[in-house]
């Protein structure tokens, strides 16, 4: 099929070709800065930090970012229409108390010492 | 009857029903993933402290291949930028372009599994051994003089197994000494690959790294293998828009449009979570 036989595909009220172009560029620079952002998350891991809590946040950090770009410029959540937003509000929210209980829970559990004890090999 | 709003907004929420559709779908896919995430938070700060194998139940750190698994994060950021310009090229009337974009879709997603697979065997063959005198090592097996082939042996190797077929000894190859945290290279540590005979009897545990084997191969093979499903699923949709479903696009092109928009919506979430992923089990 070549580009002349669906020419009849009109965009009504959408994007005209000279806006999606722009687009095209924009998703060209997001893929790019997250190649970029691979290799920066890579390196910190040979970068040593004494701190366990440092190189996790620092880890979490960029992935966040790149995560934001996906979003945000891939998946259009920054031009989208507010019911979206609303049900991922809702979901944010639930996500983290997922968490919260989830690690709420480890008060329950053995100690790291105990744990050396129940190991049956 | 025709389906409403394929393409027409509905006037309550502005946009087109399929959109509504996926992002719930995708809500309750963070859920999963999250439900996931947490456990893997929970089992690894429950883990004790030290190094493993000498450690037994510490939490192994590097045993997994960096280079590759960058490697295929790249591969997959490649698919999602190609499956968004797939959809501009729809938009921009440009079939053959979308069509070269679908391709190389799902020339990454394939290749993404493929090398999935491949780290997955590596795991498979790779075994832990613990010996009754309180020695415990990482390597590879050979028994009865056959190398530690997952694909050779047709199952895995454990105490059990070897006892259930009277195998008296094994050929064991240690990986050699990781560098502690902190420590350059080639310092102190040996290099070499230790090679022993080990009779069955002196083990205390042989095992592979697997999900039985230890939590964190558990959580580790879990949520890669939801997502490599995920992946698997994603690519299967995609090639059916690109091929037979493409027909759409004479018909009705704005809902084919649409499809792949939404198609596109799952593809990058899937994306998005192994942003999270790669990080987590490779790096930290």
């Amino acid at each position: 099929m070549s580009d002349s036989t669906s020419s009849h595909a009109a965009h009504e009220g959408g994007h005209d070709h000279h806006d999606i172009a722009a687009h095209v560029r924009t998703y060209i620079v997001v893929f790019l800065a997250l190649l970029v952002g691979t290799v920066i998350t890579v390196g910190m891991y040979y970068v040593h930090f004494d701190s366990m809590a440092v190189t996790i946040a620092i880890a979490l950090f960029i992935a966040s970012i790149k995560a934001f770009l996906v979003a945000g410029y891939f998946m259009h959540l920054l031009s989208e229409k507010k019911v979206i937003y609303s049900m991922l509000g809702i979901t944010v929210v639930f996500f983290f108390a997922l968490g919260v209980l989830t690690l709420w829970s480890t008060s329950d559990l053995p100690k790291n010492s105990e744990m050396k004890a129940l190991y049956v090999p | 009857m025709e389906i409403p709003y394929t393409y027409k907004p509905r006037p309550d929420t502005g946009l087109y029903n399929a959109k509504v559709g996926i992002w719930l779908f995708l809500a309750s896919e963070i859920m999963l993933f999250g439900a996931l995430f947490s456990s893997y938070i929970l089992l690894r700060v429950q883990a004790p402290e030290g190094e493993w194998p000498q450690v037994a139940m510490a939490w192994p750190h590097g045993l997994l291949n960096i280079p590759i698994g960058t490697f295929n994060t790249a591969v997959l950021i490649t698919s999602s930028v190609t499956v968004v310009l797939a959809w501009a090229a729809l938009k921009m009337n440009q079939f053959a372009k979308f069509r070269v974009c679908m391709v190389i879709t799902l020339v990454c997603a394939f290749g993404f599994l493929g090398i999935k697979s491949y780290e997955y065997n590596e795991k498979f063959t790779h075994y832990e051994l613990r010996l009754k005198d309180g020695h415990a090592y990482t390597g590879h097996i050979e028994v009865n003089g056959k190398h530690a082939g997952f694909w050779d042996f047709g199952a895995i190797y454990n105490l059990e197994r070897l006892t259930k077929e009277s195998v008296k000894e094994l050929s064991f190859t240690a990986d050699p000494e990781k560098p502690k945290p902190g420590e350059k290279h080639g310092a102190e540590t040996s290099h070499e690959h230790k090679r022993m005979t080990v009779k069955v009897d002196e083990i205390q545990k042989l095992d592979a790294f697997i999900l039985r084997n230890h939590n964190f191969f558990a959580i580790y093979f879990v949520i890669t293998a939801l997502h490599g499903l995920h992946v698997l699923g994603g690519a299967l949709v995609l090639g059916y828009f690109a091929f037979p479903g493409a027909s759409m696009w004479k018909k009705n092109p704005e809902q084919f449009t649409n499809r792949i928009e939404v198609a596109g919506l799952f593809w990058h979430f899937v994306d998005l979570v192994w942003i999270f992923l790669f990080p987590v089990v490779y790096l930290l």
